[in-house]
Formats: C-alpha cells, sequence, structure tokens
C-alpha cells in the first residue's frame, strides 16, 4: 500500500479551500497551516504563464526527516504516511532543517506537526479532508498500489511532475501538468 | 521572469522567507563540543604516548575545561529544545541513520569519562591553581579533596580513575574524534540546506575543534617547550583548515545550481567580509602569522593567537548555521 496524492494545476483556482478544510479538520492553532498554495508566473508580459499548487508534506519515499529524527518520533505508517509521535519528539528541529519542502512546523506546543494525509479519515476509508472539499475536484487521493484508485489512474493518462526531484527524496505529491 | 508566491497558507515568521530555527545555542553548543573533543584529544593522546611530564597543561590541567564546556553547551541544547521535558527519549534508542542520536550518546557516554580524568590529578590541579590570580579555582580543588577524603565512596571513584586511566584514555581517544567530528556530519546530513551538504563539514569541524583545543592548552601552558609545541600543532592544524576551507568552496562551485548559490553568499554575498575577513584572517591567518613569527624568535604574548583562534572557531560555527538556514532548494 502507498498512498499518494495528485493534483491538477491546470484546474486548481487557488481558492485555498484545501487550506481552510485542512486548517478545521486538524485543529491547526491559527497562523499555522499543513498546506498551502504557490502561485508560479512565468514569462515576459504578455506572454506570461500562471501555474497554481496546492503543496503540503510529500509524504516521500526516501524521508530525510525520518532518517534524522533522534528519538523515532518521525516515522512510517502503513501506505508510507509520514507521522510524529507527539510525546516522542524532542523539539529539536533537525527534521525541519532536513526537509526541503519546509513542510513541517514547530506546533506552540513544543513538538513537530505537518500534513498526515488525514490518516484518521484515510483508516476509516475516506479521502483526505482537502481533497474531499476541493470545489474544481482537482485533486486526488489514493493507493498507487491499487490499479484501480483515482490517483493510479489520472497519473497514467496525464503528464506530472513532483517538487524538487533533485534533492532525491522521491516525493509522492504528483503535480498534473 | 519567474516569480513563484504563497497566495495563501504558509507565512510562518520561522520558514519565511528563510528557515531561521536554529539561533545562538546550536552554534554555542558546536564550538564547545569542538574545543572538549580538542582538549580530549590532545590529553589522551599525548597520555597514551607516555608525554604525560613532558606536557603537564595539556594532559593533565587542561581537560578539566572539558566537562565544565560540555554542560554548558548541554544546557544550551536544552534550552534549544521546544519540547524539553521529553528530552530523555533521546536515549530511549539509538538511531543508526540519525547524526543527533549518535551525538546524544557520545556526549553521554564522554560525559562521565571527561570528568573521571580531571579527578584523577585533582592533586595536580590543585598545586596548579595554588598560586595563580584568582583563588577561586583553587579553594574549589581543595574542597573537592577534602569531600573525597570524607566519603568512601569518592575516594573508591578517585583510586578508580587513577588505575583505569590507560583504557580511558584509549576510549575518550576515540570518543573525542566522534564528538569533534559528528557536528560537522550531522550538519552535512541535512541535504535540504545546500551550503551544509558537503562530506568535507565533519573533517573540517573535527580540524577546527582540534585547533581550538590546542590553542586553549597554548594558552595555559607554562613552559616553553609545551607552549611552542602546541603552537607548532596548531600552526598544522590551520593550515589543513584553510586547506578544507578552499576545496569546500571549490566543491561547491563545481556541483549543482543550488550549492553554486550557497557558495555565492560567500563569494560576493552577504557573508563575504564576515567569513573572510573575520574568520579566516583575523581567525586563522593573523595568528597563522603571528605562530611563525614566534617560531622565528619574535616575542609575542600567546594569548593573542589563542584568543583569535578561539575566536575564529566560534565565529565559524555562528556563520555556517545562520548561512545554511538560508540557503535552500524551492522558493
Amino acid at each position: 500500500m502507498r498512498y499518494a496524492m495528485a493534483m491538477d494545476t491546470k484546474k486548481c483556482v487557488g481558492c485555498s479551500d484545501c487550506v481552510v478544510a485542512c486548517q478545521t479538520e486538524n485543529a491547526v492553532p491559527i497562523g499555522y497551516c499543513r498546506d498551502w498554495i504557490v502561485e508560479n508566473v512565468e514569462g515576459t508580459y504578455p506572454n506570461l504563464e500562471l501555474e497554481l499548487r496546492s503543496e503540503r508534506c510529500n509524504h516521500c519515499d526516501n524521508t530525510p526527516c525520518v532518517r534524522t529524527c533522534p528519538t523515532g518520533a518521525s516515522h512510517i505508517i502503513e501506505g508510507g504516511i509520514v507521522k510524529v509521535t507527539h510525546d516522542e519528539c524532542i523539539g529539536c528541529g533537525a527534521c525541519i532543517e532536513a526537509c526541503p519542502y519546509d513542510a513541517r512546523y514547530f506546533h506552540p506546543d513544543g513538538y513537530v506537526d505537518k500534513c498526515t494525509f488525514c490518516d484518521h479519515r484515510v483508516a476509516k476509508g475516506q479521502e483526505t479532508a482537502c481533497v474531499s472539499v476541493c470545489p474544481t475536484k482537482c485533486l486526488y487521493f489514493g493507493d498507487l498500489d491499487d490499479a484501480n484508485s483515482p490517483v493510479s489512474k489520472i497519473l497514467k493518462n496525464r503528464k506530472w511532475k513532483v517538487n524538487a526531484p533533485e534533492a532525491g527524496t522521491k516525493p509522492q505529491v504528483y503535480f498534473l501538468i | 521572469m519567474k516569480e513563484e508566491l504563497f497566495v495563501s497558507g504558509r507565512e510562518l515568521e520561522f520558514i519565511d522567507p528563510v528557515l531561521h530555527i536554529w539561533h545562538w545555542q546550536i552554534p554555542l553548543y558546536l564550538f564547545v563540543g569542538g574545543l572538549a573533543a580538542g582538549l580530549i584529544f590532545f590529553a589522551s593522546y599525548f597520555f597514551l604516548k607516555g608525554k604525560e611530564d613532558e606536557f603537564p597543561i595539556a594532559v593533565k590541567i587542561a581537560p578539566f575545561l572539558a566537562p565544565i564546556v560540555i554542560v554548558l553547551g548541554l544546557m544550551a541544547l536544552l534550552l534549544d529544545l521546544r519540547h524539553p521535558a521529553y528530552f530523555w527519549q533521546l536515549y530511549t534508542t539509538i538511531r543508526i541513520d540519525s547524526p543527533m542520536s549518535w551525538g546524544a550518546w557520545t556526549l553521554g557516554a564522554i560525559m562521565p569519562l571527561s570528568i573521571l580524568w580531571p579527578v584523577s590529578y585533582i592533586y595536580d590541579l590543585q598545586k596548579y591553581f595554588e598560586n595563580s590570580f584568582c583563588k577561586m579555582p583553587y579553594k574549589l580543588m581543595t574542597w573537592v579533596i577534602k569531600l573525597k577524603d570524607r566519603y568512601w565512596i569518592l575516594e573508591w571513584i578517585y583510586e578508580i580513575s587513577i588505575k583505569f586511566r590507560k583504557p580511558i584514555a584509549i576510549i575518550n581517544l576515540i570518543l573525542s574524534i566522534i564528538l569533534g567530528v559528528y557536528t560537522g556530519i550531522l550538519l552535512s546530513a541535512f541535504n535540504a540546506r545546500p551550503l551544509w551538504n558537503t562530506s568535507l563539514l565533519g573533517p573540517l569541524f573535527l580540524v577546527s575543534g582540534l585547533s581550538t583545543g590546542a590553542a586553549a592548552i597554548m594558552w595555559m601552558a607554562r613552559d616553553h617547550h609545551e607552549k611552542i609545541t602546541f603552537s607548532k600543532i596548531d600552526l598544522v592544524l590551520i593550515g589543513v583548515e584553510l586547506f578544507f576551507i578552499v576545496h569546500m568552496f571549490m566543491g561547491f562551485l563545481a556541483s549543482t545550481a543550488v550549492q553554486q548559490e550557497a557558495a555565492a553568499l560567500f563569494l560576493g554575498g552577504e557573508f563575504t567580509a564576515i567569513f573572510w575577513g573575520f574568520f579566516v584572517f583575523v581567525g586563522l591567518v593573523f595568528p597563522a602569522i603571528l605562530e611563525i613569527m614566534e617560531l622565528f624568535g619574535y616575542k609575542i604574548p600567546i594569548s593573542i593567537p589563542a584568543f583569535f583562534i578561539l575566536f575564529g572557531g566560534a565565529l565559524f560555527r555562528f556563520i555556517m548555521v545562520e548561512a545554511g538556514q538560508i540557503t535552500r532548494y524551492l522558493y
């Protein structure tokens, strides 16, 4: 089982529903967020191109954060989801230094927190909060090992890219281009 | 043009626009870790070569600084932890892949051994401080000796520390090298920070740590032969350090785009003046020149090169921790 997410950059309008849904679902403290929208503009006027991306922790296959955690608080659960055990985390910040995507943050209570692919929802067979609220339905979530899951099917049919592949982390959030 | 903005969500002050989660506590700890590693290394090395009377300060006296600075460093680290009540979790597991775990265990092992070593020389320490300007260390040593004479357990620890000097020295030799090199390996393991992600950082930190240790010994030494020997050792270490620094930058420039951008911070960017002017020149080249002049017969007060080497060692780590967090792959 290998959970992954795909995000269609051609359909995203930058409405930030995914940001707010995540903050609501996971009781994220005010001022913090687990996912965010990036607007990328390239070219010279008037030939400009705009790309909107909804980004989060990539739940990488080759996680630098789990590797560097001195206590094992950062760990990988079934399906490749990267999680943090709150009362094993000492708040040293090594995982934050190790993440090329800067996806982690210090929770005000002291431990390190980040997107968890809503594993509490996934365990019940639901989709993640961000995927379920997207008004343009541009987010796909599922099991890459299951050929019939939404994410497997869309990745077979569309061109995609990932963020900073040269960092060697094998990220599992794909951007459809 | 290419412009990437966060239009929603992420604007945490300690992540954007640049990462800034490690403040002064971390470079302070890296500095004292290197200094303690240097002090313990030279003490163990010259003891095992049988030169404890030829270099009395290096083997018997200077190592008393090691546990003191290690404790200061550990307090700084504890201050940096955001979830300090759980710090003991570090000692419930050994994670081979995590240099931070190696460091926690190395420190845990070296701490008691670095206390046992000066304890075994407590009488020599008392004599060294007898006529010094500040009366406090002498009073402290006298009080420790009185405690030892009163409680049999302390007397037993003292006897053990003398009896097992050779095995302790061998273990300390290895642990001090691990302590000196792991601080650099720790930073270089974060491939997300391109400035740190060079395998030269570990050896560079080790040599810098040994150099600060030799400088401290040189400063405390009383007889001329010991001063000159450690001055020569420091000169060689400074030469190696300069060689590593040049090769580190050559490596960055011959590497990927993110590493070239990281090197650009030091070759025309905001860290150029402070790194080459204050660290390389004032902290390495200038003390080296003074030490060469001393070898040619000029009388230089030893405190000047020693102070600037220690200053350079600390400044180097402050620069690297700050600049490394600025370098990144994205945005």
